[in-house]
């Protein structure tokens, strides 16, 4: 059981010395970063990866970015939106981080959005949620991962002009995450003159599969959008009922972190995400030859993605000299971030907090007896509108189970 | 109750009043908060499971009633209407409860209620658009009951106290009244307490109502504080926790259920900071208990009290023996 | 046609699986009234154990049975050192058994992380049969198959051996079965290891289909507590056809009302309990 002492020590000498009246010594105190993470119950696989890029890349930098020593305080949320609001407050009134890295879920964020927006807390987060930075905006978040949909636009793009698919039936966890996915998925790909014939949307916690697999025939693909470890059991499932029907999967199912636990199933997937691990940056090098060197993982999108926020955090902090205590020009330096070697390639942000930014429409395959990720296509400067106009698409309701409606 | 108990009680209750001034920090009212929250929650369980010996395992689906009634109310701008009639809604949830629930005895009790419960669970996530599904409903800000904003922890804190001690005071009438002594006897004795002519339907069926009422005090609080609502709140871990908070304290005693809602809140939030396997310790903290103290926390904790002040109440020493040397004929 | 032949059939396997689970959990509640709520960690615990058996070299078989004895030697130790002491006190045995399922879920993870593990279905037994016009998963099948066996065994067991007799002997009276003679103590020890050992084994079975991961306990446990109740606790006959009727409602129910497919076991359990309280093969409470 490890025991974060020294870590608590730090932070009580650190109150102890910030009790008394602090000279204008900014760059002497350290920048707090919060992180929101979940390290226990089903989504801790996730959850711990987020903790393994975050300290990675804190590693890498030696624990200073923009000249100022950076402190990390880790929360676990426990996966649920009580305990996650525990966890900020605890980080924002006791720990008084300046930033917060995390959370992971969408629930997990809707229950703190109001909370951080009202305390000025900038938030970098991997939640997908679209309303974040859509019809519900957070003027102090920021995310550097994309929206549900912004992934599944790509993959409906690919899937109807390259492939040439007409007909799809979707699968996915019954929940917003599941729906948003799909809907952004429909839009596009019935806009490219194909057509969604069926929406599969098992309960989050299905140990059987099968009801819905023994529902899939007569089309070209099956469209995936599992989170968590369910995309392993769908897969393992789908091969064992004999379906070979091609599938066609979102980021998490095709997820670099998750490729060790497949076996030939997964072999000849095509999934989209904007992480891939054959993107031949600098940065994400580093980030591999790190992850395997301390923790014997390749990284995922997880991964990945904190270490991202933490280059996010370094960029901003570089403009505002270091400074973190004007909220506003912290956030306002955040959003203005552009960056080129990142283990995502190149991206910025848009108005809303959101990334434009690349994503990567790879292929599952066997080399030297281990599943790696191969992209097969870019799509370069991708918003979370697609090619929609940005009134147009905010003036459509929020893509749910029921919208787009299927049309038959 | 003796002197000596009612001054210690006392003294605590007045230690928790002021919990805002002597805690060393906004984020440790809040805590507290939680904690009287919980306390209120697990109040209502163990009117059924202690004093009723009925164990729910379906109360958070109560508990959710009553926090997405007051949610729809408050966010549709209903205002002070909210809380009567979440209430209103969860005290008749929990006689359709009972009625069904109480169909069955022992496990088959306890299976129904998590039938319902995961019923309820099962609407909340499904039936999107009256609940917002996973995303859950936000309010903006804290109702302000007869003007006084909630909004600052303090406030929330010293507000939930007074819940608190409503909730703690009905509980002491209840369990002192005809009505309590009518449920411990159905706990005990259904048979004969049927064969003297009492209802025993009836009597379980409004116990489940004021447990279900106080159940449903809890979830506004938490909904009220914090401002938003989902369907974890409503899953079965979550009514098994409460449960645990209950069986850790100390079933059918009255500080039982608050120790142990302590006891889990503190370990969950606070100690989570400190103890990366928390979740390892919680457990081992239940089987912890079990061992050493199978009937609770309060009953457990007050026999070590009275062994360790014997010493100084010599009419406890002999009383301490004599039980004894009776045991011995 | 095919859909509901396709249905009809997988509700068969997934009725095997859940008998496998159920069985361990029907035995110890049946015999010593122990709601072990830590069912499901007992399976869980089994899958990873495999896990890391296959891991280093053993089969799938030889994995199963090492890893289902394991989980009984664990089950063995709680019954000795705690469960024991708390005969008849309900409360405390729900207490303590989710106290020990939070333990053992946060011990898997620590081992063996949050990543899924992968099961891979054993040789021989991959691929699809050939049965009916249409394609089923071998392995499916042969669940079904090891599931009937164990039932069978269990049948012979409980009503075939001495060791039956006694069990049988003290379900019904554990007063009079003291009387008699029997050790009652050491038949609950090793009734509660039996009930263990088949969790864990059950945890391998289902591993090529479900694979493993944190959260499987608590996945697994109300579909035993489903299975029980509907079937009625501690009797054989009742957790098969439990079982099967638990895997035909959760084919056909999210195939045909997927609007209801969260609750798709829980209401018509409901239903059951509230027209038939002891479940339908339970017997009347005293």
């Amino acid at each position: 059981m490890a025991v974060n002492l020294t870590r608590r020590m730090f932070l009580a000498g650190s109150a102890a010395a910030l009790a008394m009246p602090a000279p204008a010594f900014a760059q002497a105190k350290p920048v707090k970063i919060g992180l929101l993470t979940v390290k226990t119950g089903p989504l801790a696989a996730g959850g711990i990866q987020m903790e393994q890029g975050t300290i990675r890349f804190l590693k890498d930098k030696n624990y200073t970015l923009a000249g100022r020593k950076v402190e990390l305080v880790i929360g676990d949320t426990g996966g649920n939106p009580a305990g996650t609001k525990t966890k900020i407050q605890e980080l924002v009134e006791r720990d008084n981080v300046d930033m917060i890295f995390g959370p992971l879920a969408a629930f997990e964020l809707l229950a703190i959005s109001e909370y951080a927006a009202q305390a000025k807390m900038p938030i970098l987060s991997l939640a997908a949620a679209e309303d974040m930075t859509q019809r519900k905006p957070n003027p102090y978040f920021v995310r550097a991962s994309g929206t549900s949909a912004q992934y599944m636009h790509p993959l409906a793009d690919y899937a109807a002009k390259e492939l040439k698919y007409k007909r799809v039936i979707t699968i996915a966890d019954d929940f917003a995450f599941g729906h948003e996915q799909m809907g952004g998925f429909q839009r596009v790909f019935e806009d490219a003159g194909g057509r969604v014939v069926k929406k599969l949307w098992p309960p989050l916690v299905t140990p059987d599969y099968t009801p819905y697999i023994a529902q899939i025939s007569g089309v070209d693909a099956v469209v995936q959008g599992f989170a968590g470890s369910n995309p392993l059991k769908f897969l393992k499932q789908y091969q064992d009922a004999g379906i070979k029907i091609p599938v066609l999967g979102n980021g998490t199912a095709g997820d670099e972190a998750l490729l060790k636990s497949y076996g030939d199933e997964a072999v000849g997937m095509i999934s989209c995400s904007g992480y891939t691990g054959d993107l031949d940056t600098q940065s994400n090098k580093r980030l591999i030859d790190g992850m395997v060197k301390d923790y014997g993982n390749i990284p995922g999108l997880y991964s990945a993605g904190l270490y991202i926020n933490g280059q996010v955090a370094e960029a901003a902090l570089e403009k505002t000299g270091g400074k973190t205590d004007d909220r506003e020009a912290l956030i306002k330096a955040l959003r203005s971030v552009s960056l080129t070697d990142t283990p995502r390639g190149p991206f910025t942000f848009d108005h809303l907090g959101n990334v434009v930014g690349t994503f990567y429409i790879r292929r599952t395959e066997r080399k030297s007896g281990k599943l790696v990720n191969t992209t097969i296509k870019a799509y370069p400067k991708v918003s979370q509108f697609w090619t929609y106009d940005e009134k147009w698409f905010l003036s459509q309701p929020v893509y749910s189970r029921d919208y787009p409606p299927l049309k038959s | 109750m003796k002197r000596g108990t009612l001054t210690a009680l006392a003294a605590a209750l007045a230690a928790l009043a002021a919990v805002p001034l002597w805690v060393p920090g906004t984020y440790y009212v809040n805590i507290a908060s939680q904690i009287l929250l919980y306390a209120i929650f697990a109040l209502g369980i163990n009117v059924l499971a202690g004093y009723g010996g009925l164990v729910s395992l379906g109360h958070a689906g109560l508990f959710g009633i009553a926090a997405y009634t007051g949610a729809k109310i408050l966010a549709a701008g209903g205002g002070h209407l909210a809380a009567a009639a979440a209430l209103a809604v969860t005290v008749l949830a929990a006689a359709v409860f009972a009625v069904l629930a109480l169909r069955g005895t022992g496990l088959g009790f306890v299976m129904i209620t998590v039938a319902l419960g995961q019923i309820v669970w099962g609407i909340a996530y499904r039936w999107i658009s009256l609940t917002n599904g996973d995303n859950g409903i936000s309010i903006s800000g804290r109702p302000s009951p007869f003007g006084l904003s909630l909004a600052a922890p303090r406030s929330f804190y010293w507000a939930a106290f007074v819940v608190f001690l409503l909730a703690l005071l009905s509980m002491v009438v209840f369990v002192a009244s005809p009505f309590g002594a009518a449920l411990r006897g159905t706990r005990d004795q259904p048979r004969r307490m049927n064969a003297l002519g009492y209802n025993v339907w009836m009597i379980r069926l409004v116990a489940f109502l004021f447990s279900g009422f106080w159940t449903g005090v809890a979830g506004l609080l938490y909904l009220y504080y914090n401002q938003f609502v989902s369907p974890q709140a409503v899953a079965l871990t979550a009514s098994a926790e409460a449960l645990l908070m209950v069986i850790s304290g100390g079933t059918g005693t009255l500080l039982g259920p608050v120790v142990g809602a302590g006891l889990v809140v503190v370990v969950k939030n606070v100690a989570s900071a400190y103890i990366e396997r928390w979740n390892f310790v919680l457990g081992a903290i239940f089987v912890l208990i079990v061992v050493f103290m199978p009937d609770g926390l309060v009953p457990g904790l007050g026999r070590l009290v009275r062994r360790s002040t014997a010493r100084w109440r010599p009419q406890a020493a002999a009383a301490a023996i004599a039980p004894r040397q009776e045991a011995r004929r | 046609m095919s859909l509901w032949l396709l249905l009809a059939v997988n509700s068969i396997t997934l009725g095997g699986l859940l008998f496998l689970l159920s069985a361990g959990f029907s035995l110890i509640f049946g015999l010593m009234r122990i709601p072990n709520l830590t069912h499901g960690s007992f399976f869980m615990l089994g899958a990873y154990l495999a896990t890391s058996l296959i891991a280093h070299g053993f089969g799938f078989w030889p994995a199963a049975i090492v890893a289902g004895i394991g989980v009984a030697v664990f089950g063995g130790i709680i019954e000795r050192l705690v469960l024991r002491r708390l005969a008849g006190a309900e409360l405390a045995q729900v207490l303590v058994t989710l106290g020990l399922s939070f333990m053992v879920a946060d011990v898997c993870l620590m081992v063996w992380t949050g990543d899924p593990i992968r099961i891979a279905t054993p040789p021989g037994l991959q691929g699809t049969t050939a049965m009916l016009g249409f394609g089923f998963p071998t392995y499916r099948l042969a669940i079904s198959a090891i599931a009937i066996v164990v039932a069978v065994g269990l049948w012979l067991l409980l009503d075939r051996t001495r060791l039956g007799a006694m069990i049988r002997a003290g379900v019904d009276d554990p007063a009079m079965a003291r009387v008699a003679g029997i050790r009652v103590s050491r038949l609950f020890t090793i009734v509660f290891c039996l009930g263990a050992a088949l969790a864990g084994f059950a945890g391998v079975m289902g591993g090529p289909i479900l694979s493993v991961y944190p959260g499987l306990d608590a996945e697994m446990l109300p579909l035993a507590l489903v299975v029980v109740i509907l079937g009625g606790s501690g009797s054989l006959v009742g957790s098969l056809v439990g079982s099967f009727i638990v895997g035909f409602l959760y084919n056909f129910g999210q195939a045909m009302f997927p609007e209801i497919a969260y609750v798709v076991l829980f209401l018509p359990m409901l239903i059951v309990l509230v027209v038939r309280p002891q479940g339908l093969f339970g017997r009347q409470p005293a």
